[in-house]
C-alpha cells in the first residue's frame, strides 16, 4: 500500500505526519520525495545506509566531427546548447537529457557522457525501512533521483509512506504517481486552504483517493477545515496547535516515541487511513 | 529597478509573511509572487482590483494521430520519459509526462507526431496607479515551473513604472528549478530561516546554492524563540560562514489571526510587528549597503 503525503503549501507538517505514521505502523518503508530539501533523516536517523550515485546523460560534442551544422542547437527545446565560435556548446543544468541532439546529429559528432545529479539511499531506523535521496546544489531537478528512489522501493510490499516536496509542480506529481491514496496536510491560515485547494484539484486530475489531515488546529475558525466541510472532503484527523510538539519537532524528535497522548493520535489515523485505502479499494 | 528576494528553503517558514510586510512598509512599486505552484501573495496584497490575465504556454507536447501512425514503436523506443504508452498496436502520449523535448516527432518516419501547444499555467498582472504586482498560477498537472518564474519576472520588467526603485520578490521553498530561476538578476537575496533541525539544514542548503550562483545574501530567522538554542546555532552558522545576520522575529499568534483577515503582519500592533519593523531596517540598511 503506498501512502502519499502532500501539501501543496510548505511547512504545514508533511514530514512530522509522515515520520510518526510510519513509526506508528511499526513495519514501514519511509521514502523522503523532498530531494532538494530532504529532512526525514533528520528524525528517523538511519543507520547502514547504502548509496547509489544518481547520474543522467548529457551530451558531449566531438569537435573533430562535428562541422557546426547547428541540427542540434536548433533542435534543443530547452536551449540548452548555445552555438559559439560556430561550435555547440553545452549548458550541461538546463540540459533535460532527452538524446534528441545525439540521435539527430547528421556527422555523428555527439556522444552521451554520465553527470551525478545527487543521490539516494537506503538504510534501517529501527523497524523502518528508510529510502531517501539528495540532489546536488545548483542542480534544476531532481526528477531522476526520485526515479532511482521508487526503483529501490518497488520491493515493498507493507505499506510505504511517500513524504512529498511542497507545492504541486513536477516533482510532487512524480511522487503520486503510483500512490494508493494521498493525504493532504492543511494548517489553520487562508494560505493553508488556498494551498490545499491546489493540491485537491492536482489529486483530482491524477483520480486519486485522497482524505485531509488537519495540522496546528486551535479553537479559532480552521480556512482548511472551512474548505474541506463545502467540498465535502474526508477529514482523516487533527492534530492540535501544542508548543511541546513544536519544540520536540523542532530537535528532530519523534513525537510519536515521546508521547503517549501522540502515540494514541497517530494510531487513531493510522487505522482511519487504512479503513479509507480499505474502502476505495472496494469501489 | 533593483531586486530583493525572499527565499527559505525549508516552507512554511514565513517567506510570504515578511514579503508582504516590506511591501507595504517601502511602499513598493513593483512586486511579484515567484511561488508560481502554491501562490499565497495575491491573499493578502489584494487591493490593486482585478488583474490582467494572459495564457502562459509552456513547451509544446506531443499527440500522435492515430489514423497516421503504423506503430513502428520509435517514439516509445527514444522517448526518455516514459510519455509514450503502447496502446492496441499503437501509442499515446502522457500528456503529464511529455516534457515537450519533440524527439519523438523529429523521429518518427511517417510524421504521425505533430508537436501542440498546451497552456501551463496563467500569468497575472496588477496594476493601479502607483504600483505593479505580477503573478502566475501553474496548471494543475502541467509540472514545468521554472519558464514560468522566468515569465512572472520578465512581466515585472516590462511593467513597471520607469521611477521604480526596488522590486520586492515573494520566492518559493526548495533549491530546484523555480528557485534558482527566481535568482536570475537578483540584487540580494533575503533568507527566512526557522530555528528547527529541518529548518537549519534546509537553510544550508539554500545557502550553498545562492553561492553557487553568486548571489548576495542576508539571513533572518522567524519564530526564533520557539528554540534559543537553534536560533543561537543559525547566528553561529553566519557568523562562520560570514553571512549578513538581519534580525529575528518571535512566533507570534497575532501575526496568523492578521493573515487569516487579509492583512500583513505589520497592520496589527503585535510583538512580530515591531520585529519586523526593525528586521526591515536591518534589511535596507543591508540591502543599501551592497
Amino acid at each position: 500500500m503506498k501512502i502519499a503525503v502532500l501539501s501543496g503549501k510548505g511547512g504545514t507538517g508533511k514530514t512530522l505526519v509522515s515520520v510518526n505514521l510510519a513509526v506508528t505502523a511499526v513495519d514501514a518503508a519511509y521514502v523522503d520525495c523532498d530531494v532538494e530539501e530532504p529532512n526525514g533523516h533528520l528524525f528517523l536517523k538511519p543507520q547502514e545506509l547504502e548509496t547509489t550515485q544518481v547520474m543522467v546523460p548529457v551530451p558531449e560534442v566531438n569537435e573533430t566531427l562535428c562541422n557546426g551544422c547547428r541540427v542540434c542547437v536548433d533542435f534543443c527545446k530547452f536551449n540548452a546548447l548555445a552555438f559559439i565560435k560556430n561550435k555547440p556548446v553545452l549548458f550541461p543544468e538546463v540540459c533535460h537529457s532527452c538524446g534528441g541532439c545525439v540521435k539527430l546529429c547528421p556527422q555523428k559528432a555527439m556522444t552521451e557522457k554520465a553527470k551525478e545529479v545527487g543521490y539516494a539511499e537506503k538504510g534501517l531506523s529501527g523497524s523502518i525501512r528508510f529510502y531517501g535521496g539528495t540532489m546536488k546544489t545548483g542542480e534544476t531537478s531532481g526528477v531522476p533521483i526520485l526515479r532511482e528512489l521508487f526503483q529501490m522501493t518497488k520491493e515493498e510490499e507493507e505499506l510505504s509512506i511517500f513524504d512529498c516536496p511542497p507545492g504541486s509542480a513536477c516533482m510532487v506529481m512524480e511522487s503520486i504517481k503510483d500512490a494508493d491514496y494521498c493525504i493532504l496536510v492543511a494548517e489553520p491560515t487562508i494560505f493553508g486552504s488556498h494551498n490545499l485547494s491546489l493540491v485537491h484539484e492536482l489529486v483530482k486530475v491524477f483520480k486519486k483517493p485522497f482524505g485531509v489531515v488537519l495540522n496546528k488546529c486551535t479553537e479559532v475558525e480552521n480556512p482548511s477545515e472551512t474548505f474541506c466541510l463545502e467540498h465535502d472532503i474526508t477529514i482523516l484527523g487533527k492534530i492540535p496547535f501544542d508548543y511541546k510538539l513544536g519544540a520536540l519537532n523542532s530537535e528532530g524528535l519523534i513525537v510519536a516515541e515521546e508521547l503517549p497522548e501522540y502515540r494514541d493520535l497517530f494510531t487513531r489515523l493510522l487505522g482511519r487511513i487504512k479503513d479509507e485505502v480499505t474502502l476505495c479499494g472496494n469501489c | 529597478m533593483r531586486q530583493l528576494l525572499i527565499l527559505s528553503g525549508k516552507g512554511g517558514t514565513g517567506k510570504t509573511t515578511i514579503a508582504s510586510a516590506f511591501i507595504k512598509l517601502v511602499k513598493a512599486k513593483a512586486f511579484a509572487d515567484c511561488d508560481v505552484d502554491a501562490p499565497n501573495l495575491h491573499l493578502i496584497m489584494n487591493q490593486l482590483g482585478e488583474p490582467k490575465r494572459s495564457d502562459y504556454y509552456g513547451l509544446p507536447k506531443a499527440a500522435i494521430d492515430e489514423n497516421s501512425c503504423i506503430g513502428c514503436g520509435s517514439c516509445f523506443e527514444n522517448c526518455r520519459f516514459e510519455a509514450i504508452v503502447a496502446k492496441g498496436g499503437k501509442y499515446e502520449v502522457d500528456h503529464f509526462a511529455c516534457e515537450g523535448c519533440s524527439v519523438c516527432e523529429a523521429l518518427c518516419q511517417v510524421k504521425a507526431i505533430s508537436m501542440v501547444p498546451a497552456i501551463a499555467g496563467e500569468l497575472m498582472l496588477y496594476k493601479d496607479a502607483e504600483s505593479i504586482f505580477s503573478t502566475a498560477q501553474l496548471k494543475m498537472g502541467s509540472g514545468t515551473s521554472g519558464m514560468l518564474v522566468t515569465s512572472v519576472k520578465n512581466q515585472i520588467k516590462d511593467a513597471a513604472y520607469p521611477d521604480t526603485e526596488l522590486a520586492i520578490i515573494d520566492g518559493s521553498p526548495g533549491i530546484g528549478c523555480p528557485v534558482i530561476a527566481s535568482m536570475s538578476g537578483v540584487d540580494m537575496v533575503l533568507i527566512v530561516a526557522e530555528p528547527s533541525v529541518s529548518g537549519i539544514s534546509d537553510m544550508e542548503r539554500i545557502v550553498k546554492t545562492a553561492r553557487q550562483f553568486g548571489v548576495k545574501m542576508a539571513v533572518c530567522v522567524n519564530k526564533y524563540d520557539t528554540n534559543l538554542a537553534n536560533t543561537k546555532k543559525i547566528e553561529e552558522y553566519c557568523r562562520k560562514e560570514k553571512l549578513l545576520f538581519a534580525g529575528v522575529v518571535p512566533f507570534d499568534t497575532t501575526a496568523g489571526k492578521a493573515i487569516n483577515a487579509g492583512l500583513s503582519v505589520i497592520d496589527v500592533k503585535c510583538p512580530a510587528q515591531e520585529a519586523v519593523l526593525e528586521l526591515f531596517d536591518a534589511t535596507m540598511k543591508l540591502f543599501r549597503a551592497i
